[in-house]
């Protein structure tokens, strides 16, 4: 305790907290990049998961089966296998775009099930009757049926970045100077272990907090129905 | 010459067969009614001209034009012709009441936007709804979202409109006012195929009723011969019990 306390004041100085500052700032950055990126192409996913016709067929089983698989790989291996096959094609690819890309992998496969969800949650009927005017499935999709899928997609969606931010950590493995990373180099520098990873969980905290608030207001703004949300300014006579 | 042409449509649900050879025909202006116990296939006849069910046999006749139904081509062709208003009146719940009007004409048929928008205020004008332009469908009642989605199916200009059950879904107090929006369009001349259970609707509007049973038709012919002189034990049986309500 006395070892802690007397390392304060240097743990807490200039260039420690600017290391951790960038090494937040990364963690944070490679999630939202690869999140993001993982989310929209998920979105592509479940769209030619939906090709309907016997010759989309291979094409729906690959879909499901890029799903089924990824979902039920850690997301240390998926890390591992990226960064291999990376550094065999091109063996200069940051350590960054690595873990960004093995990020957004896993995201495709565990956000294109809740854009699954969400896209079901619409009747059908709507479909139909967009259908019936001669509306393209592309258009249907982005037109009616995203619109009202969106309340029902973006709370589990921001809940499963939020947690990603603490699984990026895993990214440290392969040597990515995220938190994680640079808490244990500043262990072995001496520093107490209890400081530093306290510091480290406050950072995890503050990192993903936010976010976490972001879609408790988000999935109360989706949630409201619509009439109540107009009518505050015009209200029905 | 009849406008539309329905020769010996078949359709099926897995391998429950829901329509056994359809046969019927409507002239251009006339109004056909699709009546018949619940389960007989009246919905499916206009869900096969919508393309929305697979037809697995037969032809359907628009005008000159022969619908078969059997590509994507062909589906949009028949999609261009005919309009379609659903029982659960299915209007689009992200858009307001205007942008469920204009949006295929404007993003499928693109027709130019000024007529396009001063055709769907007067459609609305039409169905007395003129003040709920900006409202979104959950903001209306059912009668008031029936008759938007009555104007919006107008707002496609179509060749034949088909009616299932608009007003079977609401309050007995709600159905008048759709049903007196229907009238406007008959006495405009509208071709239309009517699915209802108001029988003393359909005698009043009907140029031809077709009463349907299992997946065939049965009997079909002027209102007051068919309600007052059924041929057929199962349409006697239908429309006694029905009428009699
Ligand atoms: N999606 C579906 N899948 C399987 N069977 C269906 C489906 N839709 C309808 N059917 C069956 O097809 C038959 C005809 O149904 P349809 O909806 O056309 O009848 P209807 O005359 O419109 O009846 P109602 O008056 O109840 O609306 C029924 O036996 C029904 O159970
Ligand atoms: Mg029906």
């Amino acid at each position: 305790m006395e070892r802690i306390l007397e390392q304060i004041p240097r743990f807490f100085s200039g260039p420690n907290m600017a290391l951790l500052l960038e090494a937040a700032g990364l963690t944070l950055a490679m999630t939202i990049t690869g999140c993001l990126i993982g989310f929209g192409l998920a979105f592509v996913l479940v769209y030619l998961r939906q090709t309907p016709g016997l010759w989309a067929l291979p094409l729906r089983w690959i879909c499901i089966t890029y799903v089924e698989v990824f979902r039920r790989i850690p997301f240390i291996v998926v890390i591992y296998l990226v960064l291999f096959f990376i550094q065999a094609v091109t063996p200069d690819a940051s350590l960054f775009t690595i873990a960004v890309i093995a990020i957004c992998l896993y995201a495709v496969a565990y956000t294109a099930d809740i854009i699954r969800g969400g896209i079901e949650s619409v009747p059908v009927t709507q479909v139909e009757a967009a259908q019936s005017m001669n509306l393209s499935r592309l258009q249907t999709n982005i037109r009616i049926v995203l619109p009202q899928a969106w309340p029902v997609i973006v709370p589990p969606a921001i809940a499963f970045a939020v947690s990603f931010i603490k699984d990026t950590a895993l990214v440290s493995q392969v040597g990515v100077f995220e938190l994680t990373f640079r808490g244990k180099e500043l262990n072995n520098q001496g520093y107490s272990g209890l400081l530093v990873f306290g510091t480290i969980a406050i950072c995890y905290f503050l990192l993903s907090f936010p976010l976490s608030m972001l879609g408790q207001y988000l999935e109360k703004r989706l949630a409201t129905p619509r009439g109540e949300r107009r009518t505050r300014k015009i209200r029905n006579p | 010459m009849p406008h539309l042409e329905v020769s010996d449509v078949r359709a099926k649900y897995g391998t429950l067969e829901v329509l056994k050879g359809i046969s019927f025909s409507i002239k251009k202006g006339e109004i056909a009614s699709l009546v018949g116990p619940s389960g007989s296939g009246k919905s499916t006849v206009l869900r096969a001209l919508m393309g929305l069910t697979p037809i697995t046999g037969g032809t359907v006749m628009i005008g000159n034009d022969r619908m078969n139904y059997s590509s994507a081509k062909e589906v949009r062709a028949a999609r261009d012709r005919m309009a379609i208003v659903f029982q659960q009146y299915n209007l689009f719940q992200n858009m307001t009441v205007m942008k469920n009007l204009t949006l295929a004409p404007l993003k499928i048929k693109k027709w130019d936007s000024a007529e396009v928008m001063s055709e769907a205020r007067r459609l609305l004008g039409l169905v007395g709804l003129s003040d709920r332009a900006d409202a979104y469908p959950d903001q209306l009642s059912g009668g008031q979202q029936q008759r938007v989605a009555l104007a919006r199916a107008l707002a496609l200009k179509p060749q034949i409109l088909l009616l299932d059950e608009v007003t079977s879904a609401l309050d007995p107090e709600l159905v008048n006012e759709v049903l007196d929006a229907i009238r406007k369009l008959a006495n405009e001349g509208m071709t239309m195929i009517i699915v209802s259970h108001e029988m003393a609707f359909v005698r009043e509007v009907a140029d031809k009723v077709v009463f349907m049973d299992e997946g065939q038709i049965i009997e079909a012919g002027k209102p007051n011969d068919i309600f007052d002189n059924p041929q057929t034990d199962r349409a006697r049986d239908f429309f006694s019990k029905i009428l009699r309500h």
